[in-house]
């Protein structure tokens, strides 16, 4: 190539954004650490990192886990038959299907997690509609389930989309290959659809787990602040108790999870992550 | 039977996805302040919406620094696009690990981090340091979108302008340029969005007394919903909604001149 | 009498306006080498497809051996496929690949192993078991694809062109190689391609289509040589076609100069059409053929040369060893049995089929 002349412009060029990345990627990571990793006096410490064995921490911990989890598993199975349906179309305006089922990914998340405030409250939109048709009030409002409920509700797109690109890149001619040598359609499904779609349900469940395990304004909004996650502690330390050690150490707990979920995108991800 | 099954599918998840941002849009002209019952029609609530002083200015901050944040992230990410080309395979890897992070760390730890170095550096918060807080994360946006048009170049078409006598900056101008700017304008638009959009990481650089909409959002909200947060949310959905259109529409008639 | 495999009654197939098929039937005999043979859009695949299963017709019977298998599954048919770009499994490695068909189908490890050695064996590709499809060549994932497909021991290969993404030197060395197998496996191939020579190479039995018609049936020799209409001359390596009049029998006016020919019952003053490959036309000095004309253009291509040659106003064709150069004046000269005489189209639908050649 011989846009450049010598490697030199190139590094030039490059340079500004590879000192930004340095000042605003990797040095604000490593004060995660270093504060994670000190006390008050500067001295070195574990106890920010272990305090999350205390009762209340591990508690939220376990339950952003326990409802991450949940949301993941709703999330994906919801967007698998979607991603499936949307895929076997054939019509020209697929694509616009396909945006309009992406399109609420791109609209502020908390105006999302406030209609649904609206809709659960007691005397909210639902509930007077259940009236209406004399049916009983649901009371989820300030519940796990109105959690759950909002983590699906703004997550879903991100697990459609990669399911579904998974998808569509299975060439046609082998889901024909392998009916043609014999398999019925639940094996062709088991057998390579499903096989070749897991770099895609790798990546939804990524893009879902890692914000609903982190998440602070949900639990905020629908939990009624009364049911705390991990997310809502790491929040409360740099807004309120101005424990940053404290704070920092518990990150480093969210980005072991975090860590681990790179792992597993790595691996499975040939491609090399979202810019290879 | 299997199809109609489909469909039918499709239609729930999609009412499940819409139906409350309708309901909210709906809310918005709602007379009755009670939001379980329909009181009439007013834009009273869009009216008190425009004449709040804060408002007024959250909006203020929040488009001047979504349209610097882009401005910066576009010329940046896409100057370092172009120097990619000529890199040893090493450091591009490197590079594009480093720009992988903010994109697959969590908001709220990238929020933190970014929190403690502006306090550590004694840089004043409010606009700045959501500015550049912003500037990091659009950066990744916009290099997404243009690399895949770096790597689908074809060079020759540099290299034949040269053989015709261009200077390389003309030959810059004429052959690569035109070739990346879908990826550009697609990528600064999404950097727009994701400006916009962002109430996390703001949060946590945002520091006291400066709010944009997210945040003021989300401190209303905490206050007890009124209905002016509708009329709000009602506008950005709308605006949103028009920026990403436009976006698509604009690479697919790049795409079509192209043809 | 060979027997007939697969016959193919009345087909029709439309996607959404467009008629791909109209009324389509033939039969298939068993242990024999077919090509479909057309350009693209003309039906061929489309004829493939539902052999195979992948595509319902519109109207019309598929019959194999016998039992009407028209909405049978593809699972269900005796008979397996060669994708266009092979259609491995990416997921799985050679061995996995291969053993697909044998794993549905429950057959004890010992015998699968044996089948996979075997069929690696037959395309040469010894010692590949545990290699990713990624990771071979075309011509390699090519001949993978095969071993897949003939595992299962069908009883037909259906082949969909099977060659068309290789390079001109690989899909030589592979039609010999899909001839070798053909002859070890004595099973009938029915093949499709958009490339003559390859048809004419490989077949025993051609069907030439176009427009969702067949337009001719029968040996590589008979379509080649005896061209029935203009399409399928025109098709078939290069020609001169040219509109002309029929005298009487054994005797035809082209442009203007009356040739004897050998074909009969085409009625007196007739329009016709006259087919004369290129390498039939021969060139002698001016005077001593049938039709005076001057050299307009000369290539080499390696085993001959092509000339053009302007004679009775009309560029025709010739392709001949011996060179003639630019200008120099000639006289052309066919012998009767190589002037191919083809009716000229009536209905307006065969007069479409000309156009579009």
């Amino acid at each position: 190539m011989k846009l450049f002349k010598s490697g030199r412009n190139a590094y030039l060029m490059a340079s500004p954004y590879l000192a930004w990345a340095v000042i605003f990627i990797l040095v604000p990571l490593a004060m995660v650490v270093y504060y994670g990793f000190t006390d008050g006096n500067g001295s070195f410490t574990l106890n920010n990192v272990v305090r999350i064995s205390d009762p209340g921490y591990f508690k939220a911990l376990w339950r952003s886990i326990y409802l991450a989890v949940i949301s993941t598993l709703i999330c994906f199975l919801i967007a698998y038959p979607l991603g499936m349906i949307l895929s076997s179309m054939k019509l020209s305006n697929n694509a616009f299907l396909v945006t309009l089922f992406i399109l609420p990914m791109w609209m502020n998340f908390l105006l999302r997690t406030l209609t649904w405030m609206t809709l659960l409250e007691g005397k909210g939109v639902i509930n007077t509609l259940l009236d209406i048709v004399h049916l009983p009030a649901i009371n989820i409002i300030n519940t796990p389930g109105a959690i759950i409920l909002g983590m699906v509700y703004n997550f879903l797109p991100f697990m459609i989309l990669p399911i579904y690109n998974s998808l569509s890149r299975i060439d046609e001619n082998i889901i024909n290959a392998a009916r043609d040598l014999g398999a019925d359609s639940v094996q062709t499904f088991m057998r390579i659809t499903l096989p070749l779609s897991v770099p895609g349900i790798i990546s939804g469940i990524t893009m879902v787990f890692i914000p609903a395990l982190t998440t602070f304004a949900i639990s905020t909004m629908l939990g009624g602040s009364k049911i705390l996650l991990i997310g809502n502690i790491i929040e409360q330390q740099f807004t309120l108790v101005y424990d940053w050690h404290l704070g920092s150490g518990l990150s480093i707990v969210l980005m072991i999870f975090i860590l681990i979920n790179m792992i597993v995108q790595a691996v499975y991800d040939k491609e090399g992550g979202a810019l290879g | 039977m299997k199809k109609i099954l489909e469909r039918i599918y499709l239609g729930i998840i999609l009412l499940f996805m819409y139906a409350p941002i309708v309901t909210l849009i709906v809310l918005s002209f709602n007379l009755s302040k009670s939001r379980a019952r329909w009181g009439g029609f007013t834009l009273n609530w869009y009216i008190r919406l425009f004449s709040d002083r804060a408002v007024a200015s959250a909006l203020m901050n929040t488009l001047s620094i979504a349209v610097l944040a882009t401005i910066f992230s576009t010329i940046i990410g896409t100057i370092t696009c172009i120097a990619m080309i000529g890199l040893s395979p090493r450091l591009r890897s490197v590079i594009t690990g480093v720009t992988n992070i903010p994109m697959i760390n969590a908001d709220i730890v990238t929020g933190i981090s970014l929190m403690l170095l502006f306090r550590f550096l004694h840089i004043g918060s409010g606009f700045m340091t959501i500015l550049l807080a912003h500037i990091t994360f659009d950066i990744p946006f916009v290099m997404l979108s243009v690399m895949p048009r770096i790597k689908n170049m074809n060079f020759y078409v540099y290299e034949a302008a040269l053989d015709l006598g261009a200077t390389p900056f003309y030959a810059f101008r004429k052959t690569i340029l035109p070739d990346l700017m879908p990826g550009v304008i697609s990528g600064a638009l999404m950097a727009f969005t994701m400006s916009l959009d962002d109430f996390i990481i703001t949060y946590f650089t945002k520091g006291s007394g400066f709010e944009t909409l997210s945040t003021l959002i989300y401190n209303e909200v905490k206050r007890g919903i009124q209905p002016e947060i509708y009329a709000l949310s009602a506008i950005i959905f709308v605006v949103v909604l028009t920026l990403l259109l436009i976006n698509s529409g604009a690479s697919d008639n790049i795409i079509k001149e192209k043809k | 009498m060979p027997k007939t495999l697969i016959s193919l009654e009345h087909i029709s197939k439309s996607f959404g306006s467009q008629l791909v098929l109209d009324d389509l039937s033939l039969s298939i005999y068993e242990n024999s080498f077919v090509t479909l043979l057309g350009p693209s859009g003309c039906g061929k695949t489309t004829t493939l497809r539902i052999i195979g299963g992948f595509e319902t017709p519109d109207n019309g019977r598929v019959i194999f051996d016998g039992e009407d298998i028209t909405r049978l599954a593809p699972n269900k048919r005796q008979l397996n496929t060669v994708f266009q770009k092979y259609a491995l499994f990416t997921n799985m490695n050679i061995a996995e690949n291969i053993a697909f068909g044998l794993k549905i189908k429950n057959k004890p490890e010992s015998y699968i192993k044996d089948k996979i050695s075997y069929a690696l064996k037959l395309v040469n590709l010894e010692g590949y078991e545990t290699r990713m499809p990624d990771s071979l060549s075309g011509g390699q994932q090519q001949r993978i694809a095969i071993a897949r497909a003939i595992v299962n021991e069908p009883k037909v290969l259906l082949l969909d062109e099977p060659l068309g993404a290789l390079d001109l030197k690989l899909r030589q060395d592979m039609q010999y190689e899909l001839k070798r197998l053909k002859e070890e496996l004595g099973i009938t191939f029915i093949y499709v391609t958009h490339d003559q020579e390859e048809a004419l190479t490989m077949s025993d039995h051609i069907v030439v289509m176009n427009q969702g018609y067949i337009q001719q049936e029968g040996t590589p020799e008979q379509i080649y040589n005896e061209p029935e209409n203009a399409f399928v001359a025109d098709f078939i390596g290069d020609s001169n076609i040219i509109r002309s009049t029929m005298i009487r029998d054994e005797l035809v006016e082209i442009l203007g100069t009356r040739f004897a020919c050998v074909d009969k019952g085409f009625g007196e003053n007739k329009p016709v059409d006259v087919v004369i490959r290129p390498e039939d036309v021969e060139l002698l000095p001016p005077g001593e053929g049938s039709m005076d004309g001057v050299v307009t253009g000369l290539t080499f291509k390696g085993v001959h040369y092509e000339m053009d040659v302007e004679a009775g106003g009309f560029e025709w064709l010739v392709h001949s060893t011996r060179l003639s150069e630019v200008g120099k004046k000639v006289s052309i000269k066919v012998d009767p049995f190589n002037l191919q005489i083809m009716n000229v189209p009536e209905s307006e639908d065969e007069e479409a089929i000309s156009e579009t050649v």
